[in-house]
């Protein structure tokens, strides 16, 4: 009995089964400190909406055995790119959002190609090497956004009339587009059906990818790439694959975070989007070289319900804003977790 | 009224649960070389890590039977105690400090001490070295060994052979020094060193100390040993006076009992279609190059490949399937394949068993299901089903029919075709691997190793599996494997290599004696 129960507690994560009994404390804490339950649920719905699609970016790199994807930046200055580049060529509304896409697209399959050409360099060091990647890329974006030739006047600063604005508001853009959507409202409770429906219909396509006989060759070469080798699979090409794959989602995925935030934010803001990614899939059960879209939602709806939960509990209990912390403590903490875990699978058996 | 040094009695020792020694008794007199020869996997080095307290024998569960040393009951738990005992060990691979010279070398961690003001207020371990006095017990120890090596060298930059003799003579530099084992110490040596080193055993075995002597060349043993034990399968098959045995006779213990045992194959490879031809093949695989080697296999035949350890057998088939980097021709059914990709090879109908089980046949973290149909599903763009025009999906109960069919017909032992890989037992996964390169359909198989670390029951099965899908599907299978006895078993002929080369290519009928000299490369 015992030691079912220790299987049970094995199987799940004891991590994970801390980070839930924490938010459903909070959850059942909330109406206590006076906090109104619908505007809580609303608010995790809203940021799961927005994050979802940067968390499922990492399953293809992590299926392929490229580990987590700390180079998430690449992908979300490709996202970045394409905003920008519609709102200056005039797009507006919905047509901004689609026009985003379209030129994230090329710009995402570029960078995950060098980057992809990059980690096959590097096998076995890929996630220490991505990171600093990743942030070289931001600090060396950093002086493109003030030197490209941008010329919107809703993007530049105003007294010089040139280089980007380290904040651009989406009114008039693209700002919720896929929220609004759909939208159900129940009282207080308003539920983000579109950027929801986007999420659903990416999941179901990389479902359906990796069911294709590519897609197995993916997650073979993540489990064992001498195998895959030996089983004619080409793994360079698959790996390179892979990291176009996260590269590209991680665009959408910051230009889904944009519409539903309402803002653009360039500069040093992609430096910091990697690591809640990274440990919202930890933390929904991933490990290092196994992901499905399960741990997805899963680890985005915990790490999100304690990004947005704790601010309004635990600063009414003791007045003093401790979400901060602990989301850094949460992110980081599952992150160092996973990482010592990794040992452990190859251990096994 | 004999004075044996030492005495291994009725030792007995398995590694989780397979039995590698049954029974093997071992007497050395002082001053007396035994040579100690057998195949790989014998049992040879599991006996003599035993004698030297090996951490592997005593974290596997320790040992059966008795060690007397002088007459008295020995417990040799660690390598300490086996140092104590007066027991030395020259191990295959150095185990020598590089950046320390010679000298230090020798004596490293027995140095003879000063005291000085520091060690007296904080004790012995911060005694001053007494160079001079190492410097002689070190000379001392060189010369005893009969040759000049500079004990001032750095072990970094010395030849081979000097690192050998450092060895050796740190071990005769110990007081106590009552049994030397040495372990293959003139593989490495050229052939003046390999004298030097020959005689300067003789030499030490004057003085009285005992010598197990290890080595793959039996001229060398014939040459310098007293006794010579043959170690088979975790028995002793032969234990004789050096003057009443030859070469031939030694092979034929080390081989097998069973000579001409062979049932005569019933079947008659009349036809000598060649299918492939390699011409000039090298191929860079550490520890296992090949070098130059040329050889026809015919259709429809069981080859075997044969010989030692690191000659090079195991790089023919990696080298033809791409997974290492290689050079040469292949020729397959008049078509020359290029080696570079392992797509090449297998979209010809060619699959690979590979030795490494774990490390390249299997996915050991994914379910059988995966295991079986991957290969076929990649190459022949099999067990998918269509769905629109250009998206084809895994195709679920095509793949669970075509795994529980060789669940079935190979009798692997698991719980369901969802199971994973790690969990099943050595046997079970060599019969997955087989299955995967089965579901394949090839014409041609190459399979290396099929039955290494696997029990007498799984290996019967395997091979069986071989030999009918041969007959069945008039699959052509080249079979690379250390036993020679299994090889007769099943193959038709069976080529030796030995240096990278091809040194001789025989009927498997052929008298064992033949095989292992080609092995051995002596020349009867």
């Amino acid at each position: 009995m015992q030691d079912r129960l220790k299987n049970i507690i094995r199987d799940f994560g004891v991590p994970r089964l801390i980070i839930l009994c924490f938010l459903l404390l909070l959850f059942i804490l909330a109406p206590f400190v006076g906090a109104d339950l619908p505007t809580q649920f609303t608010n995790l719905f809203n940021r799961f909406s927005w994050n979802a699609v940067l968390v499922l970016a990492m399953v293809p790199m992590i299926h392929s055995g490229c580990g987590l994807n700390f180079g998430l930046p690449f992908g979300i200055i490709a996202g970045l790119l394409g905003g920008t580049i519609s709102i200056e060529l005039g797009f507006t509304g919905a047509m901004s959002f689609v026009m985003a896409i379209a030129f994230a697209t090329p710009f995402a399959i570029i960078f995950g190609f060098l980057y992809g050409v990059l980690l096959n360099h590097i096998k076995g060091g890929e996630m220490m090497v991505a990171t600093y990647v990743g942030f070289s890329a931001v600090s060396f974006m950093c002086m493109m956004w003030l030197l490209l030739p941008y010329h919107s006047p809703t993007m530049v600063w105003g007294y010089e009339g040139k280089g980007l604005r380290t904040t651009i508001s989406l009114e008039g853009f693209y700002d919720k587009v896929l929220s609004r959507f759909l939208e159900i409202r129940i009282g207080n409770l308003v539920f983000p059906t579109g950027a929801i429906l986007f999420f659903v219909l990416l999941s179901f396509l990389m479902w359906c990818f990796l069911k294709t006989k590519t897609g197995t060759a993916m997650t073979a070469v993540g489990s064992n790439p001498i195998f895959a080798k030996a089983s004619g699979v080409n793994v360079d090409k698959i790996r390179t694959l892979s990291v176009i794959m996260s590269t590209w989602l991680a665009a959408i995925g910051i230009l889904i975070y944009e519409q539903g935030f309402g803002f653009i934010q360039l500069y040093m803001a992609p430096f910091n989007m990697a690591l809640p990614a990274v440990s919202a899939i930890l933390i929904g059960g991933a490990t290092v070289n196994k992901a499905s879209i399960a741990n997805v939602v899963i680890g985005t709806l915990l790490f999100q319900g304690i990004v947005t939960m704790t601010p309004t509990v635990m600063n009414s209990m003791i007045h003093m804003d401790m979400s901060e912390v602990i989301r850094i403590i949460v992110s980081n903490g599952m992150i160092l977790y996973a990482l010592t875990r990794k040992n452990d699978d190859r251990r096994g058996a | 009224m004999d004075n044996y040094v030492i005495e291994m009695k009725n030792i007995k020792k398995s590694y989780y649960g397979t039995t590698v020694l049954h029974d093997i008794s071992l007497k050395l007199k002082s001053g007396e070389i035994v040579g100690l020869v057998g195949e790989n996997g014998a049992g040879k080095s599991t006996l003599m890590n035993i004698l030297f307290g090996d951490e592997v024998i005593s974290s596997t569960g320790g040992y059966e039977g008795e060690i007397l040393i002088d007459g008295k009951l020995a417990t040799i738990k660690s390598s300490f105690d086996a140092l104590n005992l007066g027991i030395g060990m020259v191990h295959q691979e150095f185990s020598l400090i590089p950046g320390f010279t010679t000298t230090e070398n020798i004596l490293f961690n027995r140095e003879p001490t000063r005291g000085s003001l520091v060690s007296n207020v904080f004790g012995e371990r911060l005694n001053t070295l007494d160079r001079k006095r190492m410097n002689d017990i070190a000379t001392e120890a060189i010369d005893k060994v009969g040759v000049k090596i500079d004990k001032d060298m750095l072990v970094s930059s010395m030849p081979v052979g000097h690192k050998q003799f450092t060895e050796i003579a740190r071990e005769i530099s110990k007081d106590n020094l009552k049994v030397l084992i040495l372990d293959e110490p003139t593989a490495v040596l050229t052939e003046k060193e390999a004298t030097t080193m020959l005689s300067s055993i003789k030499s030490l075995a004057s003085r009285g100390i005992a010598i197990i002597f290890i080595s793959h060349r039996l001229n060398e043993i014939l040459d310098i040993c007293n006794r010579v034990v043959v170690i088979r399968d975790g028995f002793v098959v032969k234990d004789s006076d050096i003057k009443e045995i030859t070469v031939e006779e030694i092979t034929k213990q080390m081989i097998g009992r069973e000579v001409g045992d062979r049932k005569k194959s019933s079947r008659n490879v009349s036809n000598k279609n060649v299918i492939m031809s390699i011409k000039n093949l090298y191929v860079d695989m550490a520890g296992e190059n090949v070098k130059n080697l040329s050889l026809d296999i015919y259709d429809g035949e069981i080859l075997g490949i044969g010989g030692l350890a690191g000659q090079g057998k195991l790089g023919i088939p990696n080298g033809i399937m791409g997974l290492y980097d290689a050079e040469g021709e292949v020729i397959y059914k008049n078509e020359k394949i290029d080696i570079t990709s392992p797509m090449n090879t297998l979209s010809k109908d060619i699959a690979f068993v590979s030795e490494d089980r774990r490390g390249v046949g299997l996915l050991l973290d994914e379910s059988l299901e995966w295991n079986i149909s991957f290969l076929t599903m990649q190459v022949k763009n099999k067990f998918l089903k269509k769905l629109l025009k250009f998206i084809s999906f895994r195709n679920k109960d095509e793949i669970k029919s075509v795994t529980d069919h060789y669940i079935d017909a190979l009798n692997i032992k698991c719980t369901s075709s969802k199971q994973k890989a790690r969990e099943l037992s050595g046997g079970n996964q060599q019969k997955v691997c087989l299955a995967k390169a089965f579901a394949m359909q090839p014409k041609f198989l190459f399979v290396s190793e099929p039955t290494r670390g696997i029990d007498v029951g799984a290996k019967a099965l395997v091979l069986d599996a071989l030999k009918v899908y041969n007959e069945q599907h008039n699959t052509t299978i080249v079979m690379i494997s250390s036993e020679i006895e299994e090889l007769r078993q099943i193959c038709d002929r069976i080529a030796i290599v030995s240096d990278g080369k091809i040194a001789g290519i025989c009927d498997a009928t052929e008298s064992v004696e033949k095989f292992g000299a080609l092995m051995i490369g002596a020349k009867v």
